[in-house]
């Protein structure tokens, strides 16, 4: 089992949030960290989906149920409302149609986790401003023609689109350089965020 | 016509007759089956593997008639995937097969075989036989039950069926139907056997005959292109000649497919019985999970409650692709039933849950725990 103390920032904070006993689905698990952590810390009934089959394999060799699939087309095999929470971390960015992801999201889980790197971050910003080339940090470590985040976004970007598609924010968390931050000024400050939503 | 098998086998004789789909029933059957690793006193280390169509209960034994070793000795043993140093594995012989389970060849009530008498069987009542097994040796939940291709259906028949009696589901390189496809190649087969002047109606055991050995070897080719991947199929002999340095204007196996098949066509012969063929062939055609359950595949599973399942493809596999797999992932989702789900890659076609895949090997392991 891997220690929730070394799980990244986004996850512990999701894993420290969701409900002891509460049915989850994990979509882009990877090879089910938090998933891990979820089973033992909050003994919850939890799902994973997962596009890479490499990660589904390690996921279910450690005796995970994730289903190898593509966030974009599968979650419409999930019935309404048939989980507790929904979790979405780093993976938004990575969707065709985040905004009909999002629909999906809180269509199967009452309450919903998005987790996502914020490119107004500051860093981001002077990087851009100063080399004028799309940066690559520890966090986006991928080459603008290689990178799966092809819908790159910042911490007001989601919440407009939130404001129009009327979701509710229950919450919402912030992280830079590895901790938590405070939320001021987050859509500078902020290199990854994470929301809790319900319709 | 298959070598008559050695008179040490393990066999169980129901005690009840076996209720069949087709209305019919059958009496005094007998099941033949091996096990692997010990038995725990509270029973609960038991593994079920359901074998495919041509297979048998030697999973992890020296095949009596060819001597070869057991058909998944790579996966089952002392610290292999499904480790026997951990659990109890049982496999059986289905009804309707030829390695000591009453099928075609076995002799009826009269003392005759039954031959083309035998009535016609589903996988649901290979399944059926199976439980009844299971309850002659007194084992009433299973840890899981495992099976690729045909024994990948009857794992699934048995969740749809008897649920609560396992308490997860290994389902590899399957599907919850036959397909126009699937039915078409197995008609090939059962025509090529039909059509041999050696298949007598089915009655030709006893006889001084050698029963219809070209057709049933016809059906083994037909069948056996359908396991193999297009790719494995040209890596492995590609166009090369068979001992010969030119093609010979003629109808010999010029190449090496076609002697390679020809051989995997009549060694077949020598351990298999035609007439099972023909039967478990229908079996499998039959076979669709959905249709058993009212036409909708998720309610077969609507009882499987905490039972977990994981599904495997593969990428190469044409005869049961992978979107036959998602196809049941999809109903397990339904009813939110705990589900995994991977498509490997592997470049055997259909076969390649029996021959060398290290990420099948892990996902068995960690899904078995």
């Amino acid at each position: 089992m891997a220690p929730k103390n070394r799980l990244r920032p986004d996850l512990a904070k999701i894993a420290e949030l969701v409900p002891e006993g509460a049915r989850v689905l994990d979509i882009g698990c990877g090879e089910g960290e938090l998933m891990d952590v979820l089973r033992h810390d909050k003994h919850v009934d939890i799902r994973g989906m997962e596009i890479d089959a490499e990660l589904v394999e390690k996921a279910v060799s450690r005796g995970l149920s994730v289903v190898q699939g593509d966030a974009d087309c599968d979650l419409s095999d999930y019935p309404d409302a048939s989980y507790d929470v929904a979790i979405l971390s780093q993976t938004l960015q990575t969707a065709s149609r985040p905004d009909y992801m999002l629909d999906e999201l809180l269509r199967i889980g009452r309450t919903a986790f998005v987790s996502f790197p914020n490119f107004a971050y500051w860093k981001m910003r002077v990087s851009l401003l100063v080399h004028g080339r799309m940066p690559v940090t520890p966090h986006l470590p991928v080459s603008w023609y290689e990178t799966k985040n092809i819908h790159h976004l910042t911490v007001d970007d989601f919440r407009a689109l939130l404001a129009d598609k009327g979701v509710t924010v229950e919450g919402c968390w912030f992280f830079a350089g590895g901790k938590e931050i405070g939320g001021t000024n987050a859509n500078w400050r902020a290199e990854h965020a994470v929301f809790r939503l319900s319709r | 016509m298959a070598t008559a098998l050695a008179s040490d086998l393990n066999t169980v004789t129901l005690g009840a007759p076996l209720a069949l789909d087709s209305g019919k029933s059958l009496a005094n059957v007998e099941i033949a089956f091996e096990t692997y690793g010990e038995l725990a006193e509270d029973k609960s280390n038991a593994i079920l593997i359901f074998h495919a169509l041509t297979g048998d209960q030697y999973v992890a034994k020296t095949h009596p008639i060819t001597g070869k070793p057991g058909w998944w000795d790579r996966m089952v043993g002392r610290g292999k995937p499904i480790d026997t140093s951990c659990f109890h594995v049982i496999c059986a012989n289905v009804i309707g097969s030829c390695l000591g389970s009453t099928g075609p060849a076995t002799p009826a009530e009269d003392g005759q075989p039954w031959g083309m008498r035998f009535p016609v069987i589903t996988i649901r009542d290979m399944v059926r036989a199976q439980v009844a097994l299971l309850d002659a040796l007194g084992i009433e939940t299973l840890h899981a039950v495992v099976g690729g291709s045909m024994g990948g259906m009857q794992a699934l028949s048995f969740a749809a069926n008897f649920p609560g009696r396992t308490e997860r589901v290994l389902a590899i390189a399957t599907t919850a139907r036959h397909s126009a496809q699937n039915i078409a190649f197995h008609e090939v087969g059962r025509q090529a056997i039909m059509a041999d002047p050696e298949w007598h109606g089915g009655d030709y055991y006893g006889g001084t005959g050698k029963g219809p050995e070209k057709g049933l070897a016809v059906a083994r080719m037909a069948a056996h292109i359908t396991y193999l991947s297009e790719q494995g199929l040209t890596e492995k002999f590609g166009r090369q000649l068979q001992d010969r340095e030119a093609k010979s204007f003629g109808f010999d196996a010029d190449f090496q497919v076609e002697s390679y098949l020809r051989y995997q066509g009549i060694s077949f012969t020598d351990r298999f019985d035609a007439n099972s063929y023909l039967y478990i062939t229908r079996a499998m055609d039959y076979f669709d999970l959905a249709e058993e359950h009212g036409g909708m595949l998720a309610d077969a599973f609507k009882d499987a409650g905490d039972t977990r399942f994981c599904v495997v493809s593969f990428d190469t596999d044409w005869l049961y692709p992978t979107s036959e797999s998602r196809n049941i992932v999809h109903a397990l989702n339904a009813v939110a039933a705990p589900v995994s789900f991977v498509e490997l890659s592997a470049p055997f076609g259909h076969d390649s849950f029996l021959l060398e895949c290290p990420a099948l090997d892990r996902v068995v392991k960690g899904f078995l725990g």
